[in-house]
């Protein structure tokens, strides 16, 4: 089972619930940070990273000697990354898919393949919980097929947690797309419920079962409440502001470690969720 | 010599648009004779990116000298640029007047991009 645990924007605690779940759930889960621009879930989970692997996406390389500049290259890029003026091909790398589509199309195989690098992965575990991260490179401007790589290392035998990074574009489809469960977490407060809605709209057009986390429960107003319950989404845990939770988490440490009452409830949230996507499976069959 | 022009319309007195890769057309004008030929560009205008990059090309096929438009990214710039292409940008006005200008000679070539990359 995966679950991708999202928040419109970034601040609400996304972070603090994917830990938090990842601890009290053991070693059968791993978490996946795929927030690759600004990865901060191992400071929480202090895993310890026990290997790091570069990546690279193929990019074009024209050689010249072989080009006639016939532009079928330039003109079966979707995505306007290559560029035949006079007696040069501009490759715009930063642009580049990687679908290879020019290099099956240059009739002179003028084309061959050279990495750009995405970023690292970084591999590591604490308590026998698989962790992995992945870190863009300064100055990359896409962060999908690295996350698509974070992923790709997934293991099917676990419980799969995955930590989207914030917002509602391309990176958190990538982060979502195929996962069993959107877990969303969110704060009652107006900019709160506003990013939210957007993150549901993106959940509902990818048709994932979803469920709410409120944090700081206790501030802010009650459209949250309303609207969650206008949109069927059920609401499955709310952490209140509390001093000691604060505080653990201005000393990096995590809520169930401090306060392992909230073991229990982390526990309860998964198996609430488990519920829901057997349900949601089941019914899938019932249709099909 | 020949100009090209970011335009909103088809005719001479058709306005400069300012965007290089999203102007709905790109008129290019003979700064002698004043003939000129409005190139559709709208296929750009829904680009998701690398419009100028597009336009770039377009602009270098048809031969232009130079082209002269409101603002031009990085990489529409070194694609002109590879083209042999030199930039006038910040220009407004009609395309008969930016044409006239280009004529008087009273212009300064850009050395880098205006604008900056988008994403
Ligand atoms: S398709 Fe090949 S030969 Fe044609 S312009 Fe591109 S690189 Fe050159
Ligand atoms: S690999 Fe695909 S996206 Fe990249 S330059 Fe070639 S055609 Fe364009």
């Amino acid at each position: 089972m995966i679950i991708s645990i999202a928040s419109g924007k970034g601040g609400t605690g996304k972070t603090t619930v994917s830990t938090n779940l990842t601890l009290a759930l053991g070693d059968r889960v791993e978490l996946l940070d795929c927030d690759v621009e600004e990865p901060n879930a191992h400071l929480f989970l202090k895993p310890e990273i026990e290997q790091t692997r570069r990546v690279e996406t193929p990019v074009p390389k024209v050689d010249l000697e072989k080009c006639t500049f016939c532009k079928k290259c330039q003109e079966i890029c979707r995505f306007n990354a290559l560029a035949v003026v006079g007696k040069q091909v501009l490759v715009f790398s930063e642009l580049c898919h990687s679908c290879g589509g020019c290099m099956l199309v240059c009739p002179e195989k003028a084309i061959s393949e050279v990495g750009r690098e995405l970023g690292v992965l970084n591999f590591g575990n604490r308590d026998g919980i698989r962790f992995i991260n992945g870190l863009m490179r300064v100055g990359e401007a896409m962060s999908p097929p690295l996350i698509k790589q974070v992923r790709a290392n997934a293991n099917p035998d676990k419980i799969t947690l995955i930590d989207a990074p914030p917002g509602t574009s391309c990176p958190v489809i990538a982060a979502m797309n195929d996962t069993d469960f959107v877990l969303l977490v969110t704060e009652p407060t107006p900019f709160g419920l506003h990013d939210l809605k957007l993150a549901v709209e993106a959940v509902k057009l990818l048709g994932i079962p979803a469920g709410l986390v409120v944090n700081r429960a206790d501030l802010g107003t009650d459209d949250v409440y309303r609207y969650a319950e206008q949109e069927n989404l059920p609401i499955l845990l709310s952490i209140p502001f509390d001093r000691r939770i604060a505080e653990a988490y201005s000393r990096g440490k995590l809520i169930v470690e401090e306060m392992p009452e909230w073991r229990e409830k982390f526990v309860g949230l998964f198996e609430q969720i488990e519920t829901i996507v057997n349900r949601s499976k089941a019914q899938l069959c019932a249709n099909s | 010599m020949k100009v090209a022009i970011t335009s909103k319309g088809v005719t001479l007195d058709s306005e400069v648009d300012p965007r290089f890769g999203r102007a709905p057309y790109i008129v290019v004008v003979d700064t002698e004779t004043l003939e000129f030929e409005a190139v559709d560009n709208s296929s750009n205008v829904n680009a998701f990116k690398g419009a100028g990059i597009q336009a770039a090309t377009t602009v270098c096929e048809k031969g232009a000298e130079v082209l002269m438009t409101g603002y031009c990214g990085p990489k529409a710039f070194a694609t002109l640029e590879a083209g042999g292409v030199k930039v006038v940008d910040d220009v407004t006005g009609t395309i008969r007047e930016a044409a006239e200008l280009m004529k008087s000679g009273k212009v300064t070539y850009s050395t880098a991009a205006n604008k900056e990359a988008h994403w």
